[in-house]
C-alpha cells in the first residue's frame, strides 16, 4: 500500500497534530513514513501545508510529485484547493467547509464549495460544528481527521491507539474529547457519502 | 533497537547527544532552530547538563564551541546559511587552528528561500575552508553522519561541516539509534601553540591543512558514504548529491530508470569515483540541491572530453529547490499533472499577528514620519520585518541582521534626514549594538527604534539576550538619557508616541526609543506552562 496525502490549513489550526496522529499510527502498523513541513515565516497567519506519505515499501522523496497525491486532507476550505495540482485523478480532497478569514479579499464560500464539489471525490463537513457539539471547536482538526479516516489505508483502532498515546500527557478528559472528534468525523463523512 | 520518528534536524540533535557533545552553540534560524530546542528539552542532556542555552549570534556560538574543543571535549554549533556569513571568520580560521575535542559544525541551507534572504549554498564554505563536508540524503543518514562527523573531525583534528537544506531538515522519518558514547574529559591540547595564529604558527599549521587535504578525499572514496551504484543504461550517469537522491529515487522507481549512479554524502569530491561513472557512460546529469557546486567543478572553466549536464547547462533550473518533477524533467520525463489551482483561490501571505506591539509601533512610527515623505525608514530581520507589507508599508529595507543601524546611518551620512532603523530586540544584541556604537561615536543623526517583544519571535519564540537589558546596553554604549526613550505600544498611547517619535526624529544625534511589549504568542506559552 501506499497513501500519499498532503495536508493543509492556515498557521496555528493543527494540521501537525493530524501529522502526527497519522505518523504514529503508520509507524506502529509498520509501514514507512515520511512528513516535511515548513516552519517559519510561513506560520504567520499564512497558509501551511505538509507532506504526509506512507507506504509499505520504503519512501524515497520527502515531497509528493505533482498529480499523484491520493488525499488533500484540509482544515479550510480554501486552503484545500490551493494544492489540487497535487492531486491525483481519482484522489480524495476532504476539507472542513468551514473558513478562515484573516485577509480582506477572502472569496465568497460559495464559489469555494462550488471548485470542491468538481473534485469526484470530495468529503465537505462543517467540522467546527461538529466539533462544538462533540466537546470542543478546538478539536475540529481531529474531526477532519475522522472525516477521512476512511481512506487513508490505516485501521481505524491504529489511529484511535495514537491518539490515546499522543495525548497521554493531557489526561482522560482531552483523549475522551479527541476519541470523540475522531468518530463524529467518521459518521458525518459516512452519511455525506450516502446522500 | 526501536525506530523513532525525527524530523532531519532532530536526528542531527540525537546523533550528537548520543556522540557524547558537552555542548551545543547556536543563533535560531529557520531551518536549523529544531536542533538546538532538542537538545534543550531532551531529558538526556538535562541529565548530562550539556550546554545549550542559546548565543548572541552565530559568531560567538562558533566560539565558544571552539573554545570547548580546545578544552578536549566535543561540541556542535548549528545555525542556518546566512548564519555561517556571520561566523566565517572564526569558521575559516578553525581549520587553521584544528580541533582538540570533536568540532561539528552544522549549517542548514534554504534553498527557494522559504524563511530566507537568499539561498547560498554552505557547501562552497566546505571548499574555502578546506574541511570535510558531510551532506545526509535522508534522515537516517542525518543521525549517521553526525556521528561520524565527530569520529571525523577528531581523527583529522579538523571541524567538520555537516549540510543540509530545509526538506530534510523539516521532514519526519523513521531514525534507528546506536549506542551512545560517553563525553570526552577536560584535556588540553597537546601543543601548546596549535591555537595561536600568529603568523609563524599560522603558516604551519596552514601546511598541515593542506597536508591533509589527499587524506581526506581519500576517506571520501573509501569510507562508504559516496557509492557507486550499477545499472545497465550507460547512455547517461546520474550524479546525486544529498537529498537530490531521494528524488531521483522516486522518479527511477516510478519510471523503472536503470542509470548508472553516483550517490555523494561527503566531499571533498571522491575524484577516481566520479571518473569511474564519467569513463563509463556517455553523459553526466548532476543532480544537486542549490547552487551548481560539483557541476561547475566538474565542468571547469575549460572545455573537457566529458558531457556534463546540470544547473548551469539547463537541464536543471538555475534557482529554487529540486522536487521530484524538477528531476524528472531533467531527465526527459513528464510527471503527471494534476489541476491547474482554482482562480477563486487567493493569496494568504502571512502577517504580523493581531495584537502585536509591532503594529503599534508601525502606526506611531508612519504618523510620526507622514510630513518627511516616504523611503526612510532601514529595517532589518524579524517579525516586524512583515511591516513591509500593507497595510503598513512601513520600511524600506531588510538585509542582514543589524544593518537597520548601519545603513540608517551612511544614509544619514550621506544628507538623508531623518533616517530611521527600526530593528527587533534579538537582532540588536545579535548584530546591532556595535552599529548603535558607531553612530554614538560620530553623533551620527539617526532615529533607532528598537521594537522589543521579550523574545525571538520570527523563529518561534526563543529566549532573546536583549530581555531587561536594552536600556542600561543603550546608555553604556553612551545614548545619551534624555535622547533614550521607552513607549508602551498600546492603541491608548498611539498620539503619545507618535508625539515622541516625531520630536526625536528633528533631533540632530543619536536616539534611541524601546517600544516595549512583549510578543503575544511568547506571552501565551509562558502563561500556559506557568498553569501546568
Ligand atoms: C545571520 C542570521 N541569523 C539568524 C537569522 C534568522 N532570524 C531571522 S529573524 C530572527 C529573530 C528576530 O528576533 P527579533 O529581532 O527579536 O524580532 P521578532 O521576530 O521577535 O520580532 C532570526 C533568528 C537570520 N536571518 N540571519
Ligand atoms: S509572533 Fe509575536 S512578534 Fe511575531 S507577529 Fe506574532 S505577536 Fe508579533
Amino acid at each position: 500500500m501506499k497513501t500519499d496525502i498532503i495536508l493543509s490549513g492556515v498557521g496555528g489550526q493543527g494540521i501537525l497534530s493530524i501529522a502526527a496522529v497519522i505518523g504514529m499510527a503508520a509507524i506502529d502498523s509498520d509501514l514507512y513514513v515520511k512528513q516535511a513541513e515548513v516552519h517559519g515565516m510561513s506560520q504567520r497567519g499564512g497558509a501551511v501545508q505538509s507532506h504526509l506519505r506512507i507506504s509499505d515499501q520504503p519512501v524515497y522523496s520527502d515531497l509528493i510529485p505533482a498529480g499523484s497525491c491520493d488525499m488533500i486532507l484540509s482544515v479550510e476550505p480554501m486552503e484545500s484547493l490551493r494544492y489540487v495540482p497535487f492531486l491525483a485523478r481519482d484522489g480524495w480532497l476532504v476539507t472542513n467547509s468551514k473558513p478562515f478569514i484573516n485577509i480582506d479579499n477572502y472569496p465568497d464560500e460559495k464559489y469555494l464549495f462550488d471548485e470542491i464539489r468538481k473534485i469526484g471525490n470530495n468529503v465537505l463537513i462543517d467540522a467546527d460544528h461538529i466539533a462544538s457539539e462533540a466537546g470542543s471547536k478546538k478539536v475540529s482538526n481531529i474531526v477532519v481527521l475522522g472525516a477521512a479516516s476512511s481512506f487513508l489505508g490505516l485501521r481505524y483502532e491504529a489511529l484511535e491507539a495514537s491518539i490515546k498515546a499522543i495525548f497521554a500527557r493531557k489526561g482522560e478528559d482531552i483523549i475522551r474529547l479527541n476519541l470523540n472528534a475522531l468518530k463524529a468525523g467518521q459518521e458525518a463523512a459516512a452519511a455525506q457519502r450516502l446522500v | 533497537m526501536k525506530k523513532i520518528v525525527l524530523l532531519g534536524d532532530e536526528a542531527i540533535a540525537q546523533g550528537a547527544i548520543d556522540s557524547g557533545i558537552s555542548g551545543v552553540y547556536a543563533y535560531p534560524g529557520t531551518p536549523s532552530t529544531e536542533i538546538t530546542e532538542y537538545i534543550q528539552a531532551s531529558k538526556t542532556a538535562q541529565e548530562r547538563k550539556i550546554h545549550s542555552d542559546w548565543s548572541a549570534n552565530e559568531k560567538t556560538a562558533m566560539e565558544a564551541a571552539l573554545g570547548m574543543s580546545y578544552a578536549g571535549k566535543r561540541a556542535l554549533v548549528c545555525m542556518k546559511h546566512v548564519g555561517l556569513n556571520v561566523a566565517a571568520d572564526a569558521f575559516i580560521n578553525s581549520a587553521i587552528t584544528g580541533v582538540n575535542g570533536g568540532l561539528v559544525v552544522l549549517a542548514a541551507d534554504d534553498p527557494s528561500m522559504h524563511s530566507s534572504q537568499n539561498e547560498q549554498d554552505s557547501r562552497f564554505y566546505g571548499k574555502f575552508s578546506l574541511l570535510t563536508v558531510l551532506e545526509p540524503a535522508d534522515q537516517q543518514e542525518c543521525y549517521d553522519l553526525t556521528r561520524m562527523a565527530f569520529e571525523l573531525s577528531e581523527k583529522y583534528r579538523l571541524p567538520v561541516l555537516l549540510r543540509v537544506t530545509t526538506r530534510l531538515a523539516h521532514s519526519r522519518s523513521g531514525v534507528y539509534c546506536q549506542d551512545a558514547q560517553p563525553e570526552n574529559s577536560m584535556k588540553l591540547p597537546d601543543d601548546s601553540t596549535q591555537f595561536i595564529l600568529l603568523p609563524v604558527f599560522a603558516r604551519k599549521r596552514y601546511k598541515s591543512l593542506l597536508e591533509m587535504q589527499p587524506v581526506m578525499e581519500e576517506d571520501a572514496e573509501k569510507m562508504g558514504q559516496n557509492r557507486l551504484i550499477e545499472g545497465g543504461d550507460r547512455s547517461l550517469g546520474i550524479v546525486a548529491c544529498g537529498i537530490a537522491y531521494n528524488y531521483y529515487m522516486e522518479i527511477a522507481q516510478q519510471f523503472g530508470l536503470d542509470y548508472p549512479m553516483l550517490k555523494i554524502a561527503h566531499y571533498p569530491v571522491p575524484r577516481k569515483m566520479v571518473r569511474s561513472l564519467a569513463d563509463s557512460t556517455e553523459t553526466l546529469l548532476i543532480l544537486e540541491e542549490g547552487y551548481p557546486v560539483l557541476e561547475e567543478m566538474l565542468a571547469g572553466l575549460l572545455e573537457t572530453k566529458y558531457l556534463i549536464s546540470g544547473r548551469l547547462s539547463g537541464a536543471v533550473p538555475r534557482d529554487g529547490e529540486l522536487n521530484p518533477g524538477i528531476v524528472a524533467a531533467a531527465l526527459g520525463l513528464e510527471i503527471r499533472k494534476g489541476m491547474p489551482v482554482p482562480e477563486v483561490v487567493t493569496a494568504r501571505p502571512p502577517a504580523l499577528c493581531q495584537g502585536c506591539g509591532h503594529i503599534d509601533m508601525y502606526r506611531a512610527l508612519n504618523d510620526a514620519i507622514e510630513p518627511y515623505g516616504p523611503g526612510r525608514v532601514f529595517s532589518d530581520i524579524g517579525c516586524y520585518t512583515l511591516g513591509a507589507l500593507p497595510p503598513y508599508n512601513a520600511i524600506n529595507s531588510c538585509v542582514d541582521m543589524g544593518a537597520s543601524v548601519t545603513m540608517a546611518k551612511g544614509a544619514s551620512d550621506a544628507g538623508l534626514r531623518p533616517a530611521v532603523a527600526v530593528i527587533g530586540d534579538s537582532t540588536f544584541t545579535h548584530s546591532g549594538m556595535t552599529g548603535l556604537l558607531d553612530a554614538v561615536v560620530e553623533q551620527t543623526p539617526v532615529t533607532i527604534i528598537i521594537s522589543d517583544n521579550s523574545t525571538t519571535g520570527m523563529t518561534g519564540g526563543q529566549k532573546s539576550h536583549a530581555t531587561s537589558r536594552l536600556y542600561n546596553i543603550c546608555k553604556g554604549l553612551g545614548v545619551e538619557e534624555e535622547h533614550l526613550i521607552e513607549i508602551d505600544p498600546l492603541r491608548k498611547h498611539h498620539d503619545e508616541n507618535t508625539r515622541i517619535i516625531a520630536a526625536e526624529l528633528k533631533y540632530d544625534g543619536v536616539s534611541v526609543i524601546i517600544s516595549k511589549r512583549e510578543c503575544i504568542q511568547t506571552a501565551l506559552r509562558r502563561k500556559k506552562s506557568a498553569a501546568k
